[in-house]
């Protein structure tokens, strides 16, 4: 892979996150009055702090000059001050994301290794009865809401059978190998809703890739190879499927995020998900927008991290 | 074929239902409180005491009217975007389809979050709670998922404008608008069938979510999502409430995934792409 | 012909669809000797393509199936062959090339890991060896500054460049039989010569036979000391290259050199080229006789009722007619 594929990259990056700015700061800008008009209302705000914020918005200025000093402010992680929490947003939010981050990246990782052997198992040996059984598996998989299957999840390993702590807890208040225990304990209701779900569609990606695969001619050479259908399978036909499925996971980012903010809701994992819960049930606005953005920056980031993997799995692409 | 008789069911269900089974969803009865299912009370009742059955059936229409609604919001605009890029070319289909995968990367799922938040409270003082809430979930749900009908019927329309019968009617004088009507417009209905039967079942879960998380049809309308919301802290004691609820999101939503798998398979849109 | 390499002894490769059994090869016999270059011709769908990926048992199973025959190689037969076995005889013993050389080759790794791949799967090298062998391949086959060109990848070769690549791993093995499927039906007509003649150079220095499966009659003319045509599945005449284009028996064989255009003799006589009338059966359900019998100027009832077996006419000549 060049460099001028990765900095051509990096650059594409930043319209669409201009974009996803423009987007946010447009519905911002066209809400029924003004969103900080409960600052002067609000008596728990001091009134510095409310008179900086509203001069740090300009809300007075003309619209391109206030998206120019709100992007400013967001891009400097100059997110206000949350009036809920009563500490600055940056703050909060660098508290709660490495907990997303980590349930977000453990689902994957558990949805990769979930689906990606079913899906090629599934696609080398087409309409046989693993197959079916593994493409109505996933049918079912991907028309569970996260938020019915961690309702049952709970029913069953926490109502039912005692197994599973039903909710979160940041703070287990233990230490060494108590403290590592509980927390894989509490993580894998969580991690398994949001990997399973995202695993269902990825075995059918997975499987529709390497059924385009197969057929192709220099699968027969390398059968002819006599390298073995082992290797056939894991160095030509996985290698290759795998190029279409990173775009079709990058493109499932967004409803990832729309399941981690489900997720930590049910199991009220302390993370930026439900953080924005929170924030909007209390009025918070500062810290809605704020994670929103968060968000946006995020989806925008997978997609770059998309782009590089699909340049450095396909050699075609990084020549163009 | 299975799955549309069960999506068929369902949907009978919602609509003639509240005919038949006549019991209030707001009737208020202590006595009852968290029942199982019983005869007088199938699916068992809520922490009010109010009937799970009655409340799943008049919320079923709102889920599926959101649904549906949603989708064609979704489908008009995609369509009017798609034939539009697709007619002009140059830069404004460049810029319509920059905005469309621009839509196709934001986060859905707080940016709907986002809106509701914002505009709830001016929407409802417009059309009533109700009626608010209707609008505003309907427009948001549909107005983030165009992107995939309008992709198609651009891609129809490249593929198709230069097709003989298309020289024809432009030979003979025909508007771009009527081309677009009376010849392309036909031809792309496949693929938007599509893409529509799936955004109904999107747009279900999408409503399903937001009341879930307490933040979209109040608790007087039991949406599933809502019942389903209204019932999760009560699990341990009551878990029918919560599982009748979301087998009915489940069952809908599968049905409906299948029949657009269905239809997928029967009408081909590969021959598109 | 002492020394036989392979020997197809009525090999019968079937598929089934949804309609039924399609019998793309029913009961072919092919002889290949040590260093010999057979031409295999007919035209599309006559089972040529099935009978060679048969060999190596490159047939999709299912829908696939081997219904009967022998494939003996060297005197043993590869059909009951597990794959393990098979996988020892691939590339090392018997190679093959294909038609589109455009996807033969994986595009998401570069030649010389393709080629290094094959030689550390049947000898043991290293990574680096496996890669300097690969690019002695390359120059071999002529692809210029070939020591820097192992680190490219296939779609920074052109379509004759790229077969040239197919041949040097094809060859990295030294196989003792080359199976080309229409190595040059893809290519414009300057890089067929190109091609073909590099195969010739190849053969003189490696000594290896050559399958060539083609529907060109003029390539076979020029480089297969023998050649047998297929027809709808079947052999219907083999001969000695001399013998069969100067002397074809077959009405079928007769038709194909016919369609063959020849720039001498046409601007003297103003022959027509001519065509084969007719299309091929149905594999699906063959007729019981002579399958060429519906488009043969010549067919009798004795042809419609009974296949008429292969018979000799000539020192290593057959056919397969009733005339």
């Amino acid at each position: 892979m060049s460099r001028q594929y990765l900095i051509r990259r990096l650059l594409i990056a930043i319209p669409s996150l201009l974009g996803i700015s423009i987007v946010l700061f447009t519905v911002l800008a066209l809400a029924p009055g003004d969103p900080f008009g409960e600052l002067a209302s609000n008596p728990a705000i001091p009134p510095e702090v409310a008179a900086s914020l509203r001069a740090k918005f300009g809300l007075d200025d003309p619209v391109w000059i206030r998206y120019m000093h709100w992007l400013v402010a967001m891009v400097h992680g100059d997110w206000g001050f949350s009036f809920a929490s009563r500490i600055n947003v940056d703050t909060l939010i660098l508290q709660r994301l490495p907990t997303t981050l980590i349930v977000i990246g453990a689902a994957q990782i558990l949805a990769i290794i979930v689906a990606l052997p079913v899906g090629v198992l599934a696609g080398t040996r087409p309409y046989s009865i693993f197959d079916q059984v593994a493409n109505t598996l996933a049918f079912i998989g991907f028309s569970l809401p996260t938020f019915f299957t961690g309702l049952l999840l709970i029913l069953i390993f926490s109502v039912r059978l005692d197994w599973l702590p039903m909710v979160y807890r940041a703070d287990l208040g233990s230490t060494g190998w108590t403290w590592f225990v509980a927390e894989i304990k509490q993580s894998i209701m969580p991690v398994a809703v949001l990997g399973l779900f995202q695993g269902a569609s990825l075995v059918r990606y997975v499987r529709s890739a390497v059924l385009d695969v197969v057929r192709l001619d220099y699968v027969t050479t390398a059968r002819s190879k006599g390298i073995g259908e082992r290797k056939v399978i894991t160095r030509h036909v996985v290698r290759t499927a795998l190029i279409p499925v990173v775009t079709l996971v990058a493109l499932q980012m967004p409803v990832v995020f729309g399941g981690a903010i489900v997720t930590e809701q049910i199991f009220r994992v302390p993370g930026i998900g439900s953080l924005l819960i929170s924030a909007m049930l209390s009025n918070d606005t500062p810290v809605v927008m704020a994670v929103t953005f968060v968000f946006a920056c995020l989806v925008v980031l997978f997609n770059l991290i998309a782009d590089i993997l699909y340049g450095w799995l396909d050699p075609r692409i990084a020549y163009r | 074929m299975a799955s549309a008789v069960v999506l068929l069911a369902i949907v009978l269900a919602v609509v003639l239902g509240p005919l038949v089974w006549r019991v209030p969803i707001n009737e208020i009865d202590f006595a009852a409180q968290l029942a199982g299912p019983s005869w007088a009370h199938p699916l068992g009742t809520d922490d009010l005491g109010q009937d799970i059955l009655a409340r799943l059936l008049y919320g079923g229409r709102i889920s599926i009217a959101v649904g549906l609604c949603a989708m064609l919001v979704a489908a008009v605009v995609g369509v009017l975007v798609g034939a539009i890029a697709g007619m002009s070319r140059g830069s404004v289909d460049a810029a319509l389809m920059w905005l469309a995968d621009l839509f196709l990367s934001l986060p859905q799922l707080p940016l709907l979050l986002l809106i509701i938040y914002l505009f709830r409270g001016a929407l409802t003082s417009v059309f009533g709670s109700q009626g608010g809430i209707f609008v505003m979930v309907v427009a948001v749900i549909g107005g983030l998922r165009w992107m995939q009908v309008a992709r198609l019927v651009r891609a129809q329309i490249l593929s198709i404008r230069e097709k003989e019968f298309i020289e024809a009617a432009r030979a003979l004088g025909a508007s771009k608008v009527r081309q677009v009507v009376r010849h392309i417009l036909p031809n792309a209905m496949g693929p938007v069938i599509v893409a529509g039967t799936i955004d109904v079942a999107a747009a279900i879960i999408a409503e399903s979510t937001l009341s879930f998380l307490g933040l979209g049809f109040p608790p007087d309308i039991p949406t599933w999502g809502r019942v389903l919301f209204d019932a999760k802290d009560t699990l341990d004691v009551a878990p029918h409430w919560a599982l009748f609820s979301g087998a009915a999101i489940f069952l809908t939503v599968l049905s409906i995934n299948f029949i657009g798998d269905g239809l997928r398979d029967a009408l081909d849109p590969r021959r598109v792409l | 012909m002492t020394d036989t390499l392979l020997d197809i002894r009525e090999l019968k490769t079937w598929f089934a669809t949804d309609d039924g059994m399609v019998r793309a090869v029913d009961g072919v016999d092919l002889k290949i000797g040590r260093g010999e270059t057979v031409g295999v011709v007919g035209e599309s769908g006559c089972g040529k393509t099935v009978t060679a990926r048969s060999v190596l048992k490159l047939i999709d199973m299912p829908p696939g199936r081997f219904e009967g025959g022998q494939i003996l190689w060297q005197g043993r037969d590869l059909l009951p062959l597990g794959a393990a076995e098979m996988d020892k005889i691939r590339a090392r013993e018997i190679a093959i090339i294909f038609q589109e050389p455009m996807t033969s080759l994986n595009p998401v790794y570069t030649v010389g890991a393709q080629i290094a791949e094959v030689l550390r799967e049947h000898e043991k090298l290293t990574r680096r060896q496996a890669i300097d062998r690969a690019a002695e391949m390359l120059s071999l086959v002529n692809i210029p500054n070939a020591k820097a060109r192992v680190h490219d990848y296939p779609h920074q070769f052109s379509g004759g460049m790229r077969q040239r690549v197919m041949i040097a791993l094809a060859l990295s093995c030294r196989p003792k039989l080359l199976i080309a499927d229409e190595p040059t039906t893809a290519l414009d007509v300057t890089i067929q010569a190109q091609i073909l003649e590099l195969m010739q150079e190849m053969k003189e220095r490696f000594g290896m036979a050559i399958m060539l499966i083609t529907h060109a009659m003029g390539v076979v003319a020029e480089t297969c000391q023998r050649v047998v045509v297929m027809y709808a599945g079947k052999v219907v005449e083999e001969a000695p290259a001399v013998a069969l284009f100067g002397n074809p028996r077959h009405p079928y064989t007769q038709g194909l050199i016919r369609s063959i255009p020849r720039v001498d003799r046409a601007a003297e006589h103003k022959e027509r080229l001519e065509a084969i009338q007719g299309t091929v059966p149905s594999l699906l359900n063959p007729p019981p006789g002579c399958r060429f019998a519906q488009r043969c100027r010549f067919a009798s009832d004795v042809c419609r009722q009974a296949m008429p077996p292969l018979k000799q006419v000539g020192p290593g000549h057959f056919v397969r007619c009733v005339l």
